[in-house]
């Protein structure tokens, strides 16, 4: 019998292996169908009518007019009159007509009246924000004012990060058309076994006549969970015209409402020995989320000494909300840290790598970041580079080093898996789960196959449809860990099924075979045994299938949560223009045991250039005299190019020490650290802190004006 | 204090109409790469005398070697009627504003950003468009293509099919690029996701098979 244990290095075909995504040839190709590729039949085009105010009550709604332009079949009021809009971009009502232009010809024929109310968008400091502003309980452990008596160097400073967006490529939207009561939606999420509950009970349907359809999607990264109100309106749209509705969101829409990431800044005081050891942190945080309040960031981040309080006050602004963003809090959180922990290394004119290295005892896992700092230090080549604050070298550029560290908890979602072994030998499992470019479909094929000793493309994986047994939802890097697990336990289960099967025509107790090499075979004498095809023959006419579950919460051995990981990053400054470019960038990360090498560092390298990008270029930027976005484009809401990056080295954690801990999620870690890693670069370079990301070369000449020159 | 409706008119500031005017008449590089619909379609395209629209009108596209009719109001750009009336949804609609290059197909051997160019223009002037549907006869695969999945070179791969064409056109005439020439002739095409390392690989990796072929 085969049981469910990770086979040991050496017995691994698959697992570990470099592996070409599977869904890449269609992707590539332009054949892969996305939610915006869907053309129906019949199909018609939803437009929405957003507020143009930051704040208003809504007066009157007139559709009257909208309803006589040409093509206009359904119009969906979305906010009544007496509620109010709590952004400039808030949806109020939807429309669908025969073609786009129409729609959107339509969607101005709308005639909404608004009673324009006082509104803030701008995240200054809490002291400005008046009401707006929400103070939480101070947080103290320890005896911080004993830890502050007993430093020898104490640093203050402020720091933080900008309110960035999701960005996703493939704006948040769906397809939907009606089946009689039943409803069909493709939808581009990261939450295909949960969305349609959520419709289901805006709709007041029952939640099994709802099916969600996301083959491919065109990137989340913690935006796209929810069924969100276009997705309602799209559906009573469809059913008003009896047609089927596709309903985009338009770039501006996208950037403006579909998902933003809170912004936090702090005020800091750190104080330590003169040996660098830690003996105290305070900090006075704030930041918006939007409309409803920031969560209290629990700082410090990873670098924890014992003594230290903070409090932190949520502004709340007339904005998109915000949504989870990969890794959510840390990036922020980790720039915060890791800025003030700098600096104070500045201070105390001590080299970065020596403080952080004597203070790892503050962390959780001091040994896998000694191991993981150690290496970055030599891929960036940390020895023969860094230099005490602000590059002496003559000339007006100047270049710095800059380290971070960081955490993620990953564990495993609650996740069921359906293993099918056809008579025939083919093998389906099914999941209803969905890949978000980080290789998800993949990581299920190679588990599968590995497990019934098949090559890769015996395996048909079956994602993407609330149909097949439901998996959690994509997010804090969850997904690896709930599929991997529950493909492992359906294929071991079916497999275990097989080899009952066959056992008495070989025999031998079910317990003395296994499947290897695309042969069911004895252990101890594999000449004896048969290919897959004739095993599964014995199966008759009736196909094995069998569930395997990762249970929610429950002690798993094939998982865990919890990793590190080190950043370092090298950038030249020209003091000139103040224009930072990276260099080069060290990323060194453990995720436990890896299924696919090849996606995975693409996913570090993906966090890396994500990084460069909330580092350097974005920013949402709200102006609070018109109370509108300024950037809800493209052009202005910058993300990172292919000639901003510098060069990009990762090296994966693997091996005794990390494989025998199981699998962990890998998309949020790796792009924690980036922000704080160039910031802390840039200060090297030029013997001043930037405070805030992203910085821009106005930026950087300002704090170089403030500061003086390196 | 109500007032009616007012900011909404113009809240989009320059439409598309407006920006491809005036793209066309000052002939600005609007990015790397990407030519004017003036230098790529003819100027008479812009200057033309004959009034079509503002209803659906029928016209020729000439799309992967073959002609294809379509009915559509003289505003459609080649991007929707490439997506929504010809079903050819390779190219992608990120940005629709000339920025991203989700959208870039390949129109008399040069990359242009297809949201950028109204279908009637491309229609008038003859052009020859290739969209990555015509990469690779049915049911083949090519170089470039296979080098972007060999080397990772997209995750949720949206912004995918702008690259492979955006290359392809730059191989075509760069038969041997280095890594920093792909990332000056791939500088007007983004992705979020973040797979420009493979990307650089990619395209540098194709090119030596191709040795300069255009297969």
């Amino acid at each position: 019998m085969a049981d469910y244990a990770w086979p040991p290095a050496g017995k691994r075909g698959l697992i570990g292996e470099e592996i070409s995504r599977l869904d890449g040839p269609a992707k590539v190709s332009g054949r892969a169908k996305y939610t915006y590729d869907v053309n129906l039949p019949g199909m018609l085009y939803g437009k929405m009518v957003l507020s143009p105010y930051a704040h208003a009550k809504i007066v009157s709604i007139d559709t009257s007019a909208a309803e006589k332009m040409a093509g206009v079949k359904a119009v969906q009021v979305m906010k009544e009159p007496g509620q109010e809009v709590l952004w400039a971009g808030q949806e109020v009502v939807a429309l669908a007509a025969e073609t786009e232009d129409q729609a959107i010809d339509a969607a101005r024929k709308v005639k909404v009246e608004y009673e324009p109310l006082p509104y803030l968008v701008t995240d200054a400091e809490p002291s400005a924000a008046g009401a707006n502003a929400r103070q939480f309980a101070d947080q103290v452990d320890g005896n911080p004012d004993q830890g502050f008596a007993q430093a020898e160097v104490v640093h203050e400073g402020w720091y933080g990060s900008a309110v960035i967006n999701h960005c996703c490529l493939e704006s948040h939207g769906q397809v939907t058309h009606w089946e009689g009561e039943s409803l069909i939606v493709h939808a581009s999420t990261q939450n295909v076994s949960g969305m349609g509950g959520e419709l289901a009970r805006g709709l007041k349907v029952p939640a099994g006549n709802v099916t969600i359809l996301t083959p491919v999607m065109g990137g989340g990264f913690g935006s796209k969970f929810g069924a969100d109100t276009w997705g309602l309106a799209c559906a009573q749209l469809s059913k008003k015209a009896n047609r089927p509705v596709k309903m985009m969101l338009e770039r501006d829409q996208e950037q403006i409402g579909a998902g933003s990431r809170p912004s936090m800044y702090a005020k800091v005081k750190v104080g330590a020995k003169k040996d660098g050891t830690l003996t105290a942190w305070s900090s006075e945080s704030w930041g918006t989320a939007g409309p409803g309040p920031s969560g209290s960031p629990n700082l410090p981040y990873v670098v924890r000494p014992p003594d230290r309080k903070r409090r932190h006050t949520a502004v709340l602004t007339n904005t998109g909300p915000a949504r989870a963003w990969r890794a959510p809090n840390h990036p922020q959180m980790c720039l915060i840290t890791m800025a003030a922990l700098e600096d104070l290394a500045a201070d105390l004119q001590m080299d970065t790598l020596q403080f952080f290295l004597k203070n790892l005892s503050f962390t959780d896992r001091p040994d896998v970041y000694r191991a993981e700092l150690e290496k970055a230090a030599e891929l960036i080549e940390w020895k023969k580079k860094w230099h005490p604050r602000g590059d002496k070298t003559p000339g007006p550029i100047k270049r710095g080093l800059g380290l971070s560290i960081h955490t993620w908890g990953g564990a495993g979602h609650p996740s069921k898996c359906n293993c099918t072994i056809h008579p025939d030998g083919s093998v389906e499992v099914s999941l209803g789960s969905q890949d978000l470019g980080t290789g998800t479909r993949t990581v299920i094929a190679i588990v599968a196959a590995e497990t019934l000793g098949l090559p890769l493309d015996a395996v048909k994986v079956n994602i993407g449809s609330s149909r097949y047994p439901p998996s959690g939802a994509s997010g804090g890097s969850t997904t690896v860990g709930g599929v991997s697990s529950s493909t492992r336990r359906a294929t071991t289960n079916a497999l275990n099924e097989l080899l009952a099967k066959v056992a008495p025509t070989l025999n031998v107790s079910p317990d003395q075979l296994e499947a290897s090499g695309g042969r069911i075979q004895v252990k101890s004498d594999a000449t004896k045994g048969m290919t897959w095809k004739q095993a599964c023959a014995k199966l008759g006419t009736a196909p094995i299938t069998a569930l395997g579950e990762r249970v929610a919460g429950a002690r798993d051995e094939l998982i865990s949560g919890g990793v590190g990981g080190a950043q370092m990053a090298e950038v030249s400054v020209d003091l000139e223009t103040g224009i930072v470019r990276m260099e080069k960038m060290v990323a060194v990360q453990d995720c436990g045991l890896i299924i696919d090498m090849k996606t995975a560092v693409s996913q570090v390298y993906g966090a890396c250039i994500m990084g460069v990008g909330y580092a350097l270029f974005e920013e949402k930027v709200m102006d609070q005299q018109t109370g509108r976005c300024l950037n809800a484009d493209m052009e202005f809401y910058k993300l990172a190019g292919i000639g901003d990056i510098g060069e990009l080295v990762v090296q994966m954690m693997t091996g005794p020490g990390y494989d025998e801990r199981g699998v962990i999620g890998l998309g949020e870690p790796p792009v924690v650290s980036p922000g704080a890693a160039i910031s802390n670069a840039v200060a090297n370079a030029i013997g001043v802190r930037v405070p805030t990301l992203p910085i821009t070369p106005d930026k950087v000449l300002a704090a170089l004006e403030k500061g003086g020159r390196a | 204090m109500s007032k009616r409706d007012e900011p909404k008119e113009g809240k989009r500031g320059l439409g598309r109409r407006e920006f491809v005017k005036l793209v066309s008449g000052t002939s600005a590089a609007v990015s790397t790469g990407v030519l004017t619909n003036v230098e790529l379609l003819g100027a008479q395209t812009a200057a033309g005398g004959k009034t079509a629209g503002p209803g659906a009108v029928p016209m020729t596209l000439r799309i992967n070697g073959q002609a294809r009719q379509v009915t559509l109001e003289p505003r459609v750009t080649l991007l929707d009627a490439l997506r929504e009336s010809l079903d050819l949804t390779g190219a992608k609609k990120v940005c629709d504003r000339g920025t991203c290059g989700a959208c870039t197909v390949i129109v008399n051997g040069k990359p242009i950003y297809s949201c950028t160019v109204l279908a009637i223009e491309a229609a008038m002037s003859g052009a020859n468009i290739q969209t990555i549907e015509g990469l690779a006869p049915e049911g083949q695969f090519h170089t470039l293509s296979a080098s972007f999945v060999q080397n990772d070179a997209q995750q949720c791969g949206f912004c995918t099919p702008g690259f492979v064409m955006a290359a392809k056109a730059y191989i075509d005439t760069h038969p041997n690029p280095t890594y920093e020439q792909v990332k000056h002739s791939l500088g007007g095409n983004l992705c979020r996701c973040g797979t420009y390392m493979g990307v650089r690989r990619a395209v540098v990796d194709a090119a030596m098979k191709m040795k300069g072929g255009k297969s």
